[in-house]
């Protein structure tokens, strides 16, 4: 069935994949590609108002706004028009098997006014609720917990003020809800109130749409090889997931800031089930069983491109560069030997994470990870992201970092088994697509060309006109 | 650190094949409470190697939690049997996920390599010269 999906106005491009992911959480295997999408007349892609058809029934509709953050609400559209008579003709053509069962006397029901670029003060919105005599409401008003909640919802025919591209015509919307976001998390949640973070813990209403993408719930394991202080686990937590962690500095796993200030604290904190193991490894060289296979659903990281954070990986430095001969511990001073580690860069880090999860994910399981993307990079669309023979994209969301990057939440899903003839598939790839990124996917480049001073010759690097204004996902 | 994380973790040190099971030596444990579910046991368990598992039981001081044997699916999976008390899969469940090492080590049975368990945390990294290239 088509609904009326009205978003929130942030983080535009993350909105239609957390759908047609909790589709695919909630609906089974295959309902996620089965969600469709229009927008109404004179609306902009980027406008919060969309039209969706949902698999099953409005069950799966309620499920999936439930879960969801980013829906602000899905509704069974009545009527829409540009003006408040249109509306009423559309309404009173509605099929009345579709409205009566909401209207009877038994039940308890509720207007509210809302609207999108524009206020509406409490007399206005009285007077609006006032003209819908017309639909044969028998229940009683309850403000409180009414049985069904009808909105009417405006959007003004302003022009590009807000940040959009102007919406030519003024659009109004009556409908029933069915299903709305519970934001409730985002307060719980928030890094403020947080124990134990880092610099670079996970946003939590980023960790939690990671964790809607890397379809999180209940009996299902969650893997993260970059765990740091357990911010993404927190979210796969949240929705029942069993999760597993691992990082390379052993501070941030074992000792975090003291007894009660640590990663176990973290998932204490929230009465959440902490994670069945965090363990110090390295993603370069991971410490599992040889022939061990699909053991992780999920695989959901931010791994560290070197920008905020560099990566690091076993081996000293000098010693994988050849300056220094090999060399041996010597025995006396084994024990609290600290190992030397070297600068792990974005292409090695890349490439070890999509073997990681070739091996590890099981069939159909999903790898969930940032990566950043140079804005003034003139490579073509295609071979924008990394690729892999045993993966599928499913989906890659933007979210603007500054006018120089962006970092892109990329989505797959795992299509097929991890064979040598796919290892072989897979370097190959990684070689090719290596070559094409060279000139920053090495150590320290992306650093550099995101802080490089914007002067160069006198005149700036970056002018500040020469990419769009709007690009709708600065919000 | 859980015996379902023993269970898969090898010891990737240079110059070893397999590295596999590590012996498992316990200086304290405790026992964390998981709520149990059916479908995360019968997804997993063609993942868990028996007999490390068994071994690993014994060392954190349950040598008669599990039988030596994998019990056949059938008698884990039997309709009601997570209600019970004692039940095969219940132990099951006990012994992968609620056994926590808090101190102790594990030692890689071909080098002899000794890997760290501190605050319940495996250290599994390796020195600059245990690194394969």
């Amino acid at each position: 069935m088509w609904y009326l999906c009205v978003f929130y106005h942030r983080l535009l491009d993350y909105r239609r994949p957390e759908v047609q992911s909790l589709a695919e959480l909630f609906g089974g295997p295959g309902a996620g590609a089965a969600v469709e999408w229009r927008m109404p007349d004179n609306h902009h892609e980027d406008s919060p108002f969309h039209l969706v058809l949902l698999p099953g029934d409005e069950r799966l509709a309620a499920q999936i706004a439930n879960r969801s953050l980013l829906v602000k609400g899905i509704y069974e559209l009545w009527g829409h028009g540009a003006t408040y008579d249109e509306l009423e003709k559309a309404i009173r053509a509605y099929p009345d098997e579709r409205k009566l069962p909401y209207l009877t006397p038994e039940s308890s029901f509720k207007i509210v006014v809302d609207s999108f670029g524009k206020a509406v003060s409490f007399e206005e919105q009285n007077a609006i609720i006032k003209r819908f005599t017309y639909i044969p409401f028998e229940g009683r008003v309850n403000l409180k917990k009414p049985d069904h909640k009808f909105f009417v919802l405006e959007t003004d025919d302003y022009g590009s003020q807000n940040g959009l591209p102007p919406v030519s015509q003024k659009t109004v919307f009556f409908g029933r809800l069915v299903g709305a976001a519970d934001r409730h998390v985002v307060p719980t949640y928030e890094l403020k109130s947080r124990k134990y973070i880092g610099p670079t813990a996970m946003d939590c209403e980023m960790a939690f749409l990671m964790a809607n993408q890397g379809l999180a719930r209940p009996g299902k394991l969650v893997y993260d090889p970059f765990v740091g202080t357990g911010s993404i686990l927190v979210a796969a937590a949240h929705f029942g997931a069993m999760t597993m962690g691992a990082d390379i500095d052993i501070r941030v796993v074992r000792d975090g800031r003291g007894p009660h200030c640590n990663i176990w604290s973290n998932f204490e904190q929230y009465k959440l089930p902490e994670p069945l193991c965090v363990l110090r490894a390295d993603n370069n060289l991971p410490p599992w069983r040889p022939g061990l296979k699909e053991i992780f659903d999920a695989i959901i990281c931010d791994p560290p491109y070197g920008v905020r954070a560099g990566g690091r990986k076993s081996g000293g430095r000098k010693l994988l560069k050849g300056i220094i001969p090999p060399y041996i511990v010597p025995d006396e001073k084994r024990e609290n030997h600290i190992p030397s580690t070297a600068p792990y860069s974005l292409a090695e880090c890349v490439h070890d994470l999509l073997l990681l999860a070739a091996r590890m994910l099981v069939i159909g399981g999903r790898l969930v990870f940032f990566y950043p993307v140079l804005r003034d990079d003139d490579v073509a669309d295609v071979a924008k992201f990394p690729e892999h023979p045993c993966f599928k994209l499913v989906s890659s969301c933007e979210q603007i970092l500054s006018l120089r990057y962006s970092r892109v939440l990329l989505t797959m899903v795992k299509v097929g088994p991890y064979t040598a003839e796919v290892e072989r598939i897979g370097e190959e790839r990684h070689q090719e697509f290596r070559e094409n990124h060279q000139k920053w996917m090495e150590e320290g480049n992306l650093h550099s060309a995101v802080f490089s001073p914007a002067e160069h010759d006198g005149k700036p690097k970056f002018d500040k006109d020469s990419k769009p204004k709007y690009r709708g996902k600065y919000v | 650190m859980r015996l379902l994380t023993h269970n898969f973790l090898a010891s990737n040190v240079k110059g070893v094949s397999t590295g596999y099971p590590l012996a498992l030596e316990v200086a304290k444990t405790s026992i964390k409470e998981v709520e149990l579910n059916v479908d995360f046991l019968r997804g997993i368990l063609p993942k868990i190697d028996w007999r490390a598992l068994f071994a690993a039981t014994s060392a954190a001081g349950f040598p008669e939690l599990l039988a030596a044997e994998q019990p056949p699916e059938a008698e884990l999976f039997a309709e009601g049997a997570a209600d019970v008390e004692g039940s095969a899969i219940r132990r099951l469940h006990h012994a992968l996920l609620e056994i926590h090492v808090e101190e102790g080590t594990l030692v890689c049975p071909d080098s002899g390599r000794s890997f760290p368990i501190l605050k319940g945390v495996p250290n599994m990294l390796l020195h600059e010269d245990e690194v394969r290239h």
